[in-house]
């Protein structure tokens, strides 16, 4: 019996067979573009909704750093577009946190978890390891369609009178839970909360299948270790959001709970405008562990993908096998085990326990390990490799080198001590930006500009990609660089204005010039954005000849250029060997789906 | 070159068939109720937490004394039969899922009719059980005056007692009880109310013949995991809230 017999209740039917008599099966509009079912096409609706919500968060990264380059300046044109949060073109201080606080969220959640690892795991899982769908195709819809749903509310949020959400992307309670603590905490927290709450659903949806049809679905001879390190890296992703996201949706019904029906999980003792509150007995800190608990294990559900992306991608290009797979893999399954194990070093100034606080700087430096094994494997695989540089290679290398510059100082962070002068500096800001922020959206440029042509049929233009990455990889390093010594030097995060303190005038030209360069790189992201959608319809086609243009060894390639529901025409090719088998035996690559031949080397 | 080792181990994992020879479905749910026990595992030791950061609680021998149509003081024994109709649900949900590995259609409807009127019987205790403890008054000192409180998420009438005009008075409790006891046994009625939803459709879709039409009863299965889940959770949440 083959797979999908056993596993489905109902064979899938593939559509756009070579059979006359199957044509009338012809999809609707809505059903193949809108209500799709396929994995493929819920991909790129993951892919296009996370470039929207990116080009959102993006910009409002660039409206703060007008702020905080150009502080004693006016911006007649942010007063046409804000209205009162921005009177006289200057921003209103709570204005700037929901804009800080939305640039957070929005990153962190809509554009590189579900932009990322919705689109990636979705599109790659299937066809790499020879799959017709995902497990359950019904709920992945359901996954994107309740990621929609956060999207709208949070997007909602945006317009409400009070504005949306401003408490930080971390949103501590109690300046989260009190209403009238401030405008931010009013019903847009309301609205992030139930955003939130909308996203863990999908996340969870999502999740569930991606582990399942990993386990469940490969084609025969799939064995999990001739999993493409893209795969891995999508599975410990899920595994991670399985258990992690549950734990904030814990933490977001408490604090609901508080908000609207007079709870006190998250509150004692608390004076606010003049009143004492019946709050009794609670702990905010409480909520500190339980959102970081996620908080934590998120940061690595945002890199693995991109690690795995990056791995792929790397050894395609060097036309060299990964050094270390199972290094990789080892590697892989620390992280994800650590990673459950270090939450509390976002909280050495919370009053924790220092002696509970040396556990946690422990394991937070052993992460060090595996990473530093992933960094060395990537390395070892670039050297000596006959190095391609297309667009692709380029940000995975990239990734590569953001990596260790912001994974570095996490070593001086990981320390309680350093961390008592660092936390909430900007040496944090530079530190997370570069190691997951910006690393992690190389990943994700590195995965669209490799995978591409597969998902679309065409090519993107490369000399626009070069200049998206050259103008990102360099901005990226002028932005954040400089922020390190801001840090160092003790210059607060989230503070709206500097120019108060003797202390940090010194940085005023600094801040102008960060963002300056903020605004060129953000305006750099435009490039790839018309290279994007623009090549959609008009890029240069692949041709059978050339279906797999970076010659790699996956099963992807060896589906047709546009790949019907169900991704292989007939029987699900069968699978023979790992997937880095380039540079053997004197041939460039052998796709996992070919025989090992009888002269063949046997590893 | 493959030993006799490798080749059993190729059957398991090798591809092209479930290494668990488990449906997809049943994985999923079996990865789903791991995902919400880290929901309830969240709420719990938060719960354990902030209790432990307190001086005193609620006596629950105390509290959950009452029964319904009667005066009698019986700590703990409403409680326990709540508990025992959930694991008697569980027991007939067995026997619903057995009866459809039997292909037996009359059995599976019989059985999932009783779990869903068990399902049913636990949420009315819990309804009832509620609706006691907010609205039934007691005499609280508060600030020099004696105040009448039923217990809610912001008031908790069970705090120690003081000698006042010569007899016992309770003074004010910890709220963080009445949020944690309202906040979880709540989540846990909720999943509750999911479960007989579920067990309803199923229940509905076994009578349509459904799944004696497609050879096989395991979304009955599949809403039998979720059942046992639920009731497994009760058992956590009973030995939190009203034994230790």
């Amino acid at each position: 019996m083959s797979n999908e017999e056993i596993l489905h209740e109902k064979p899938l039917v593939v559509h756009e067979s070579d059979h006359a008599s199957h044509e009338h099966h012809k999809q609707s509009f809505i059903s193949k573009y809108i209500f799709s079912q396929d994995h493929k096409m819920i991909s790129r609706q993951f892919l296009v909704t996370g470039i929207i919500w990116a080009v959102i968060g993006g910009l409002f990264s660039v409206i703060f750093r007008l702020q905080l380059g150009f502080p004693d300046q006016t911006f007649p044109i942010l007063e046409d577009l804000f209205g009162h949060w921005a009177q006289g073109g200057r921003l209103d201080p709570e204005f700037y946190y929901a804009l800080v606080t939305m640039h957070g969220t929005i990153l962190v959640f809509f554009v590189l978890t579900a932009g990322l690892s919705g689109t990636f795991s979705n599109y790659l899982i299937p066809l790499q390891i020879g799959a017709r769908d995902m497990a359950s195709p019904f709920l992945n819809m359901l996954s994107y369609w309740f990621f929609f749903a956060a999207s709208i509310v949070m997007f909602s949020s945006l317009f409400l009178t009070t504005g949306p959400a401003s408490g930080g992307w971390t949103i501590y309670p109690p300046l989260s839970a009190l209403g009238d603590a401030m405008d931010g905490s009013k019903s847009g927290m309301d609205f992030w909360l139930a955003s939130m709450a909308l996203f863990i659903i999908s996340t969870l949806l999502g999740g569930l299948n991606y582990i399942t049809t990993i386990l469940n679905m490969r084609t025969k001879g799939m064995f999990m270790t001739r999993l493409p390190l893209t795969i891995w890296a999508f599975l410990f992703t899920a595994i991670l959001g399985v258990l992690t996201f549950p734990v904030l949706l814990s933490a977001v019904v408490l604090l609901l709970f508080d908000r609207h029906l007079g709870t006190s999980f998250y509150l004692s003792d608390i004076v606010i405008n003049g009143k004492i509150l019946p709050n009794q007995g609670g702990s905010p800190i409480l909520f500190q562990h339980l959102f970081w608990f996620l908080g934590h294990p998120e940061v690595y559900i945002i890199a693995l993908p991109a690690m795995g992306i990056t791995s792929e991608v790397i050894s395609t290009n060097s036309r060299k096998p990964i050094f270390g797979y199972m290094a990789m893999v080892g590697s892989f399954f620390a992280i994800a085990i650590l990673s459950f194990l270090v939450w509390a070093h976002h909280m050495f100034v919370s009053g924790l326990n220092p002696f509970l606080g040396s556990f946690f700087v422990l394991f937070t430096l052993l992460i060090a390990v595996p990473s530093a094994i992933k960094v060395f494997n990537w390395l070892t695989t670039l050297w000596k490799g006959n190095i391609h540089f297309t667009p692709a290679m380029l940000f995975a290398i990239g990734f590569v080198s953001l990596f260790i510059s912001g994974g570095l100082t996490g070593i001086w962070l990981g320390n309680s001590t350093l961390d008592l002068h660092l936390h909430d500096t900007y040496f944090v800001i530079a530190h997370f930006h570069l190691v997951m922020g910006v690393a992690s959206m190389f990943g994700m440029f590195a995965g669209i500009y490799h995978w591409y042509p597969k998902m679309f049929g065409r090519f993107m233009n490369n000399t626009l990609s070069y200049m998206h990455f050259w103008t990102t990889f360099i901005g990226a390093y002028l932005i954040f660089w400089p922020m390190h010594y801001e840090g160092l030097a003790g210059m607060p995060r989230r503070y709206y204005d500097f120019s108060n303190w003797e202390s940090f005038k010194m940085f005023a030209g600094l801040n102008t010039f960060i963002s300056i360069v903020a605004m060129i790189v953000f305006a750099a992201q435009f490039l790839f954005i018309f290279n994007f959608f623009y090549s959609i319809y008009k890029g240069r086609k692949l041709t059978e000849k050339n279906k797999n243009p970076w010659a790699g060894t996956t099963m992807e390639w060896t589906t047709p250029i546009h790949p019907p529901h169900g991704n292989w025409i007939g029987e699900i090719p069968e699978v023979y060997r790992w997937p880095y088998d380039y540079g053997k035996d004197g041939r460039d690559y052998i796709p996992q789906t070919e025989p090992i031949g009888a002269e063949e080397k046997q590893h | 070159m493959e030993t006799a080792i490798a080749q059993t181990k190729t059957k398991m994992w090798a591809g092209g068939r479930s290494p668990f020879n488990v449906s997809y479905g049943k994985l999923m749910m079996w990865y789903f109720l791991i995902s919400d026990s880290f929901t309830f595992g969240a709420f719990l030791i938060s719960y354990g937490s902030i209790r432990f950061s307190l001086n005193n609680w609620v006596d629950h021998n105390y509290v959950f004394n009452k029964f319904p149509f009667t005066e009698a003081n019986l700590p703990l024994a409403f409680v326990s039969l709540m508990t025992f109709i959930l694991i008697m649900s569980s027991v007939t949900m067995v026997l619903a899922v057995h009866e459809g590995h039997k292909m037996n259609q009359k059995g599976v409807e019989k059985w999932l009719a009783l779990t869903i009127l068990g399902g049913l019987a636990f949420l009315s205790c819990q309804a009832w059980e509620w609706t006691h403890l907010i609205t039934h008054q007691h005499e609280v000192l508060v600030d020099g005056v004696l105040q009448h409180w039923g217990t809610t998420v912001s008031h908790n009438p069970w705090g120690p007692e003081v000698m006042y005009k010569g007899h016992m008075v309770a003074t004010p409790g910890p709220v963080a009880f009445g949020g944690y006891f309202f906040g979880i046994t709540g989540f846990h009625g909720f999943h509750v109310f999911s479960g007989v939803v579920i067990n309803s459709i199923m229940l509905i879709k076994t009578k349509k013949g459904d799944f004696s039409k497609r050879g096989h009863y395991e979304m009955v299965e599949k809403a039998g995991l979720y059942w046992h889940f639920v009731d497994l959770v009760w058992v956590f949440v009973f030995l939190c809230f009203y034994l230790i």
